[in-house]
């Protein structure tokens, strides 16, 4: 079976291809090019193409198929009403699918199983990796913060952070929240940036 | 508790009335909460919407119709009980061949363009490197009125000329590229091409067909029959966001809020500029103001009018190949539902227009008529080459488009 992946993510692209190829008999392309996605599509001949549904080409693809000339043309997966579950699942995944017409069904399936666990994977592995950089960008706010109040006011750095807790606890908000706003406040009175270090 | 819809759009201009009804707090008073899900294509939009992840959208008019026919996947029956605009797209060509066709310092005149175009295309054509104009969808208004203005002017869609799909945020690449000569898109993706000076704007879709329908609110059928009251609160709430949104007053505030990340997350002056009618036509020249570029409110704009979704349909006939059929062109025309937007509307005082159907670009000056509490008047609504089209003779329509 050929498999053709179109997703611009070139990352997220071989982490699917990854989980496709302990799949037996399957033949793997990742498409990542935009520019003449139609042409190396025609020359792949997939069987299936998995798409993710925040690629603005899929419009582009389905006018192609729309118009092919193939005899194996590609419908959307979804058009099969058969399995709602599955289609609720690809559609909260972000991924869609296109498949051969006639291709069997059971050995559409495990394949969209795995599409479907990889696009999570992928999605929680993008999500821990924005929450770290968050975190990591909270650190150094809060670096920053106790910086001025060590400068401006002759605190110790235990004492500085006392402040900020102290603070956050008063007004039930989180301190890396009152470290941003004592940074804002800093820029604002003229202060001199903090904490370039 | 408020009921919630989720509506789906894509980040364009002509989705500000749900984007603005839920802004400035329209849909809250009336009783709805509105969540919006951005997608960047059509195909995506029509897939939360058949599967049940979105409760409405933003769709372009024509794929409202063609859904409901089964073009390109089983039928399922949608339903339009609002229209979120008229117009608002123009034609932007590569500046060589702007130049080839007059292009000058304001918008052309569609009959003169499209002749000096026309040669163009048989020089290309003869070349045999054809024209090619690059659409949005297959499906979509921008389609059907590039290929009314170019059929109209000798210029034979799929014969002098070829068409590819091209989503909007790569319009301007496609004309860069060279990969099209000509788009048919929404702002405000022409003025990203100016601005990149690859491309130049010589005409506006309103001067094709003025008033014509373009981006409509669609459902499932079944659920506006199920979320009935809801929706007749958002089409309050919408008509509320209209008023609002043509108001030049607030015309900075409406664009910075459709500029946010979460909604088009674009350029707020071109947004500024659009939806205030004003193009830059060509990177360097003068701002250009075409009044009505965009409609999204005077004159009972959003009124689903039955006629404008059969006047769609005589389009898909003509482009898609197919047979006219009686019964598509019924189900084609009520899916326009005029008696819900009425319905949602009476006694606030909007106008209600006393008929469903209208005969299309009849009207050549401004024109009072019948609404429930009176008159109205509707100004010009006239296609280009002059033709109406009478929703009682469907067939004859076809017949004479050729």
């Amino acid at each position: 079976m050929r498999i053709a992946i179109v997703d611009e993510s070139t990352a997220r692209a071989s982490v699917i291809r990854e989980g496709l190829a302990s799949l037996d008999d399957c033949e793997i392309f990742a498409v990542t090019e935009r520019r003449g996605l139609v042409a190396r599509i025609e020359e792949i001949a997939p069987d299936i193409i998995l798409m993710d549904l925040g690629n603005p080409s899929r419009d582009v693809l389905e006018e192609y198929f729309a118009v092919s000339r193939a005899l194996a043309r590609p419908i959307a997966m979804f058009v099969d009403e058969s399995d709602d579950e599955a289609i609720a699942a690809s559609i909260d995944a972000g991924v869609s699918a296109y498949v051969v017409d006639g291709l069997a069904a059971h050995r559409i399936r495990p394949l969209i199983d795995v599409a479907v666990r990889r696009f999570n994977a992928f999605a929680r592995l993008q999500s821990d990796l924005a929450e770290a950089r968050g975190r990591l960008a909270g650190r150094e706010t809060i670096d920053r913060a106790k910086r001025i109040l060590m400068d401006g006011r002759g605190l110790t750095e235990p004492q500085a952070y006392t402040e900020i807790r102290k603070a956050a606890m008063d007004q039930g908000r989180r301190i890396a929240e009152i470290a941003e706003a004592i940074v804002t406040a800093h820029k604002l009175m003229g202060g001199k940036p903090v904490g370039e270090t | 508790m408020a009921e919630e819809l989720t509506i789906g759009f894509l980040p364009l201009v002509d989705a500000c009335l749900p984007i603005l009804a839920r802004e400035h707090g329209f849909a809250e008073e009336e009783g709805v909460s509105l969540r919006l899900v951005r997608d960047v294509s059509w195909a995506t939009v029509l897939d939360r919407l058949l599967y049940g992840q979105s409760d409405a959208a933003h769709l372009v008019a024509p794929l409202a119709i063609a859904t409901t026919l089964g073009r390109g996947r089983p039928a399922q029956p949608l339903s339009v009980p609002f229209v979120l605009g008229l117009n608002g797209n123009a034609i932007t060509l590569r500046p060589d061949i702007a130049r080839r066709v007059g292009a000058g310092s304001g918008l052309g005149e569609p009959a003169a363009v499209g002749a000096a175009l026309a040669e163009v295309a048989r020089e290309r054509r003869a070349a045999g490197r054809p024209l090619r104009f690059g659409v949005v969808h297959r499906y979509s208004s921008h389609n059907y009125m590039l290929r009314y203005w170019l059929a109209a002017c000798g210029i034979q869609p799929d014969r002098d000329v070829e068409f590819a799909t091209v989503p909007p945020p790569f319009c301007a690449d496609a004309l860069e590229t060279g990969e099209v000569d000509g788009i048919c898109v929404g702002e405000p993706w022409n003025s990203v091409a100016v601005g990149r000076g690859v491309g130049q704007i010589v005409l506006a879709t309103a001067q094709v067909w003025r008033r014509g329908v373009e981006k409509v609110l669609a459902l499932r059928e079944p659920v506006l029959d199920e979320k009935r009251d809801a929706v007749e609160r958002l089409i309050r709430a919408m008509c509320r966001a209209g008023r609002h949104f043509v108001d030049p007053a607030n015309c900075e505030a409406n664009a910075a809020i459709l500029a946010r990340a979460d909604y088009l997350d674009g350029d707020p002056v071109l947004i500024r500029r659009a939806i205030s009618d004003r193009l830059l036509l060509s990177r360097g020249g003068e701002i250009v103001h075409y009044p009505d570029f965009m409609f999204q409110y005077r004159e009972a704009a959003n009124f689903p009018w039955v006629s404008q979704a059969a006047w769609l349909y005589t389009q898909m006939v003509r482009w898609d190949g197919m047979a006219f059929d009686l019964v598509d062109a019924e189900k084609a025309a009520r899916v326009f539902r005029p008696d819900v937007y009425r319905s949602a509307l009476i006694g606030t005082g909007e106008p209600l227009p006393g008929a469903s159907s209208k005969v299309e670009g009849s009207l050549r000056q401004k024109t009072a008529v019948g609404t429930q509490q009176g008159t109205m008047i509707l100004e010009s609504n006239r296609f280009f080459d002059g033709k109406v089209f009478d929703p009682a003779d469907i067939a004859g329509y076809i017949a004479a488009c050729g």
